[in-house]
């Protein structure tokens, strides 16, 4: 079985480097783009049965620092 | 008066580290990331900068993890004295010895230079041997130095006279400019900025030979 994590910084954090790639994307001439935030995505390969509370713990532990980030878990 | 500075693989300021204490008269041993203990009677952990584990996940996370920082854990709780200068700052945060967070500079720049730095509070082992306003001239070398923590936790910091050291003008983004916090015992200091690279005269600046100098004075008394 496979788990998705997804790590994005908090709202209200600020993200440089998604500042930076709206810049660069309006400067592409993607007037549309009205903010842009980045995260980072970790596919987890896990043997069956793993339930997701040892996923969150991983989340919590070492996958994202909570002080900055927010993750969220999709089992699959 | 033992010294333990911690090698983490890409740790490349623990050289520097350990002569910058020797020259104000420690012991040191290094202690590489695998180990369980720290050697018996260490005073003072030193976690040096560099680029542990690559920066892969987030600086300082998977250093974070390593099994002497557990052993480095237990030694700040007994109370003993821990200093992390930058990628060592970093560890600190992600092991929750200190609060907050270095998150990469707002200007997205690696940035190498040396800068002023405002003593902040004298009040300190490692701070002890200067004058509170004083400005320092330090190098800080560094893409993730942007020191970040919820508005309570800044607030809570400038009150209890934990902000130790903060720029002189705004270099990375770091909130309030701090650049190195103090633990609330006052025993664990993290700073971006490397005092170890301003210890000598061929370096330049001399003026983070104090903090060595201050920290050997604390422990020679106790």
């Amino acid at each position: 079985m496979k788990a998705k994590v997804t790590v994005m910084l908090k709202t209200g954090v600020l993200d440089p480097q998604g500042e930076a790639v709206r810049h660069a994307l309006v400067g592409l001439g993607f007037d549309a783009v009205q903010g842009v935030r980045q995260g980072k995505v970790i596919e987890l390969d896990l043997a069956p049965g793993t339930p997701e509370t040892e996923v969150r713990q991983m989340c919590e532990r070492l996958l994202a620092n909570t002080v900055i980030e927010r993750f969220t878990i999709e089992m699959a | 008066m033992l010294a333990a500075v911690t090698v983490f693989p890409g740790s490349n300021c623990d050289r520097d580290l350990k002569c910058a204490l020797e020259a104000a008269g420690f012991k040191v041993a290094m202690v590489w990331h695998k180990d369980t203990a720290l050697p018996p009677g260490v005073d003072l952990v030193g976690v040096p900068g560099g680029f542990s584990f690559g920066d892969y996940l987030r600086c300082g996370a998977i250093a974070a993890q390593a099994p002497v920082m557990r052993a480095v854990a237990d030694h700040a709780a007994r109370g003993g004295y821990v200093l992390g200068i930058c990628n060592g700052f970093q560890v600190l945060t992600e092991t929750r010895l200190l609060p907050g967070a270095l998150m990469r500079n707002a200007g997205l720049k690696f940035i190498c230079k040396t800068v002023d730095l405002v003593v902040e509070t004298p009040d300190s082992a490692f701070t002890a041997g200067y004058g509170r306003g004083q400005v320092l001239r330090i190098p800080i070398a560094h893409h993730d130095g942007n020191y970040q923590a919820d508005t309570d936790t800044l607030d809570r910091l400038e009150g209890e006279g934990r902000v130790a050291f903060r720029y002189g003008t705004d270099v990375n983004g770091a909130a309030r400019q701090i650049a190195g916090v103090l633990s609330d015992n006052r025993r664990v200091l993290g700073m971006m900025p490397h005092p170890e690279r301003a210890a000598e005269t061929a370096h330049g600046s001399t003026d983070g030979r104090q903090m060595f100098a201050a920290l050997a004075g604390t422990l020679v008394a106790a």
